[in-house]
Parts: C-alpha cells; structure tokens; sequence
C-alpha cells in the first residue's frame, strides 16, 4: 500500500456547530441496521410469533369437537392469536441487551463516546431508536398474528373481530409490550454491560423469577405475582380470565408497572454509565 | 494542544498515574514512552474523557474533553485496536461515527482511501488482521480531520511496511501544524518518529522534552581502552578525575574523559595503546536503564511477557 500523507479536507467549518440530537439518533440507526443481529432476531420474532398464530388457528378449528364444555366456555381466540408474543418479548429483550452490550465486549463503546461525550445522550438515543423499531415490529407482529390466527379459526370454533370488547386493547398493547420489554432489557445490559449476564439476568427477571415465586407458598407468592413480567403480558394480551393464576393488574395498570420497570433499569444503567470509566 | 496537570489515577489499590503533568504541542510528533503497564494508556483515555481522573485536569484546546461541541473535528484518537463490531463493515463503523458528528459521507470514503482499506471497506471487519484493524483505528481517528491526533501504540501488529506508512503519516500530520501524541514502549520507534519525548514510568513523569537532547542525555558514552601498562594507566586516569572500570577481557571502560584526552595522557607518559575506542550504549538501553524502577516493580506483581533481559556493559550516567 502506498505511503500517503493526509491533506485537509473540506470539511464545514466547526464554529458555532455541537452534536446534535438527530445527528445522534441517526448515527444509532446506522449502528442497529449494520450488525446482522438485528435482522436475525427480527426475523426470528416474526417465525416464532406468527407460526405459533397460524398453528394454533389450525389446532383448535380441527379439535375444536374434542373440546370440554368448560374449555370452550373460556376460549378466547385473541389470548391464543398472540400467546408467540412471549416469545417476541424474550428475543426483543436479547436484541435490547445487545444494542449496548456488544459495544462493551467489542469495545466500539470508547469510538462512540469520543465522538459524543454526553454518555446520557448516547443511552437515551439508543433508547429512543430501538424503541421505535421495537413499536413497530411489536405492532406489526401482534395484528399479523391476530389476523393469521382469526382467518384459520373457522367453524365450528369461533373467531374474535378488533370490534369485540378488549381485542383491540390486546392486539394494541401486547405489540406495546414488546419496546417495554426491549427497554427493560436495554436498561439491563447498561447496568450489566457484559452480553451474557445481561440476558441471564433478563431471562432470570423473565422466566426464572415467576417459577420460584410460584414455588413460594400461595400466601407469599400470591401478592407478588402479578408483579412477574409474565403474568403481565398474559393479563395484556387475553380478553377473558383464562388464565386464572391469582390476582392480577388489570391490563393497562400491568403495562405501567412493566414500564416503571424498564425507566428505572434505564435510569440506573445512566447513571452508572455517568459513573464508571468506559 | 494537550495539557495534562497533576493527573492522579487508582485503580483499587494501584496508583497507575501519579500526578502526571505535561504538555503536547502542535507542529510536531510528541512520543509517549513507558514500558507496558506504565500508565500510558490509562492518561490517553483521561485526555479522551473516557476514565475520570481522581485527581488533575486534561485538556484538548483548552478544554475539557467533555466541553467540546463537536469532538471528532477537534480531537481523534486511536485508542485500542480492532475496536469494531465484528459483524459490521468498516465503512459503516466510520460512518455511524461520523453521521454523529455531521461529516459528510465522502470524508468516510477518503479516509478509508488514506489508510488503505478501501477495497474492504464493505466486507464484516471481523475477518480482519490486527494491523487492518490499526488501519482502520487511524481512519477513525483522521474522520474529523482534527487539530489533536492520539494514537496508543500504532505500529502494534503492522508489517514493516505498516509501520513505515504510520511513521511518515505522524511525520506528515505533525507538519500539517497538528497536534500528535503517539505512544510506545519501543524507544528506538520513538527515535525515528517523535521531535518530542514524555517519558513516565509506573505512572509517573520521568522526563520530557525533546528527543535530540533525551538522546544526548541518556545514552552515555565511554571508550574502551587496551594497553600493556593497563594499571599504570588506570592510576593516571582517575588522577584526570576520569571514571575507570575494568571489563570483562581486561580492558578499561572510561567515560567523564574523550579519546583524545585519553590517548594524550597515555602519549605524555609513554604507554603504548593497542585499542583506544569511543563506544555508544544502545538508545534501548538508555531507556531500560531509565525506565529500571519502574519495570522491576511491575514485573513483581505483573510479569512482563517478555523478561527485561540485563543491562550491557555499559556504564551509564545517573540522569
């Protein structure tokens, strides 16, 4: 390769000029939609969530006539349309921990923090840019799994249209549930900042948490449980009582509860970003 | 212009910077040398606001890193190599960093041009070799064609030809009027490339200024002296106030006296000389000789990867 010694480029001149806000979220988005990560976990949530809707409206339209008479009283078609969901929050919450993580373990964190110093800047940016992605893969996946599920379910099983009481509430809010989650996860792996204690952690908070709750005897582990990230979604995402497990916040009040969660593990993250050397 | 003062840095119970102060101007290459462990690492991450300092302030233009409005146009560093996402390219690790900044696509471009890794500017740099990912790391630091360049150790993993492209790139910005501090634990890279010397060793300033005069300072001079008449000549040596030590073969090492003073003296007293020679410590040896302390006491409870083999022969003056 040749010997070159740089000439001054022509470059606007930096007077007056500071990083800006756009310029940060634009930067983030280059940095989200070039690793393959993201596209693989995408992809992944989109296989599982309206694979698991299309199975689901085909299973119980063809065994519909072997159902209890209980079982087809309590049946609620949107609950079973979006029950890949949880799947999604589980990967969306990999993704979130990833965002952040990987520029730890590749140490690209001291490239990005050169360029913008305000480190709260940097989180919040992520935040806002994989939040939005997170809306909009949650939404399109729950009303694609919403209407796959609903047209295979035909007769004799009955289907659920967006104008039945609490559909559109659970089709809208557990596509929501997915950024809340993927935050939740974010603000995690800013605490955390190793890739695989992050998503232990979140997996923990998940999935780990609920089974040693419900472990518990019923008059400790009652009270608690419908604080669990899971019981959340279910109680978002079903129109009726089926899954009755114990007492439950009513869906919007989970959704705050799942939101808190996620501020307060991004509140911590930014602070310790603040804190510790990168 | 970089102005570091009083910069105190632990970490747990290791003090790895201790009160360091001193000063990189423009126009010319400032060489940062300490042995592996010495701190200099940890002082360029405090100038690039990354580690708080416990104690001191380092400045960029003036300013504290974390007061400059669009950092990539006044300061760039290359900091770590192969500091990448293995999963993305080269062009979009410089052009998210840039997008940051509001550079222009087309300075990504040309600085990939400038180092050289235009043809693998779209391929994942995960398969790329440590001194393409040093490429890559200059690029970086060039993005915002900045006043103040750091590079932490440069030529790490670059081929001969690597490192001749990184010497004339330091040479070439230093005489563009730029700010650049580039540091080492080879003495002898410094020699070549840097106008100026800071030296540190376990944290800690040992002596700055410029390269020329280190050189004189440290390495020390002796001549080497043969004769039949050898304690006779030695007596009339140290009368001359001269300093005498006795090699291994029998000859005098003689340093505080030149050749000619030497080779008069024994002329006048009608010793035959049958070697009269001046001799140079290596500059590597100066600066192990320089930097001893502070290699012995890392190498206690950080051994180094490669044994810090024994001074030569040669006798050095105290600095």
């Amino acid at each position: 390769m040749t010997v070159a010694v740089p000439t001054h480029s022509a470059l606007p001149p930096v007077e007056g000029r500071r990083v800006r806000v756009p310029s940060v979220l634009a930067s983030e988005w280059i940095k989200m939609r070039s690793v393959r990560s993201t596209g693989w976990s995408i992809f992944a949530m989109t296989l599982i969530t309206l694979g698991v809707a299309v199975i689901a409206g085909i299973t119980v339209t063809h065994q519909w006539n072997t159902f209890s008479l209980p079982d087809k009283l309590t049946f609620d078609p949107t609950g079973l349309s979006l029950r890949g969901l949880l799947f999604s929050e589980l990967v969306i919450g990999v993704l979130g921990v990833l965002v952040i993580s990987a520029e730890y373990g590749t140490v690209t964190i001291r490239a990005t923090l050169s360029a913008i110093p305000h480190r709260p800047l940097v989180l919040t940016a992520k935040a806002v840019v994989f939040g939005a992605l997170a809306v909009v893969v949650g939404e399109v996946l729950s009303f694609g799994a919403f209407f796959l599920c609903q047209v295979l379910l035909s007769s004799p099983a009955p289907h659920a249209t967006l104008s039945q009481p609490g559909v559109l509430r659970a089709v809208v809010g557990g596509g929501l549930l997915v950024p809340v989650f993927g935050l939740f996860a974010l603000g995690i792996g800013a605490i955390v900042r190793h890739t695989a204690g992050a998503i232990t952690a979140y997996v923990g908070a998940f999935l780990v948490l609920p089974l040693i709750i419900e472990a518990l005897p019923s008059s400790i582990g009652h009270p608690v449980l419908k604080f669990m990230p899971f019981v959340i979604i279910n109680a978002m995402t079903s129109t009726g009582r089926s899954f009755d497990i114990g007492p439950t916040f009513s869906p919007w009040v989970g959704f705050g509860v799942m939101s808190a969660y996620a501020a307060a593990a991004l509140l911590i993250g930014g602070w310790l970003m603040v804190r510790r050397d990168a | 212009m970089i102005e570091v003062r009083g910069v105190t840095k632990r970490f747990k119970d290791t003090v790895a910077v201790d009160d360091l102060s001193f000063d990189v101007k423009p126009g010319q290459v400032t060489g940062f040398l300490g042995p592996n462990g010495s701190g200099k690492s940890t002082t360029m991450r405090i100038i690039m606001g990354l580690d708080a300092a416990d104690a001191g302030t380092a400045t960029v233009n003036g300013r504290n890193f974390h007061d400059l409005p669009l950092p990539l146009r006044e300061v760039g560093a290359l900091l770590e190599a192969r500091a990448i996402h293995p999963g993305r390219s080269a062009y979009n690790h410089l052009w998210y960093l840039a997008r940051s900044n509001d550079i222009p696509s087309s300075r990504v471009s040309e600085v990939l041009d400038l180092v050289g890794l235009e043809k693998v500017a779209r391929k994942r740099a995960g398969k790329f070799s440590l001194g393409m990912g040093q490429r890559l790391g200059i690029a970086a630091a060039l993005l915002g064609d900045p006043e103040v360049v750091l590079f932490d150790e440069p030529v790490n993993g670059l081929d001969p030809e690597g490192i001749l492209w990184v010497r004339n790139l330091l040479k070439g910005l230093a005489s563009e009027g730029r700010t650049v501090f580039v540091s080492s634990h080879l003495m002898s890279e410094m020699a070549l490339t840097a106008d100026q010397l800071v030296v540190i060793g376990k944290g800690r300033l040992i002596s700055a200024g410029s390269t020329a005069e280190f050189i004189a300072e440290s390495s020390s001079q002796f001549v080497r002296v043969r004769s039949p008449e050898i304690g006779r000549l030695e007596e009339l040596l140290r009368a001359k106030g001269a300093v005498v030590r006795r090699e291994a073969d029998g000859a005098l090492a003689v340093s505080a006296l030149s050749a000619p003073d030497i080779g008069d003296l024994a002329g006048t007293n009608g010793i035959f000389l049958h070697e009269l020679a001046t001799q140079s410590a290596s500059l590597e040896e100066a600066f192990m000789e320089l930097t001893r302390d502070s290699v012995e006491f890392h190498a206690e409870s950080f051994p180094l990867h490669e044994p810090v083999p024994a001074t030569g022969s040669a006798p050095l003056e105290e600095m």
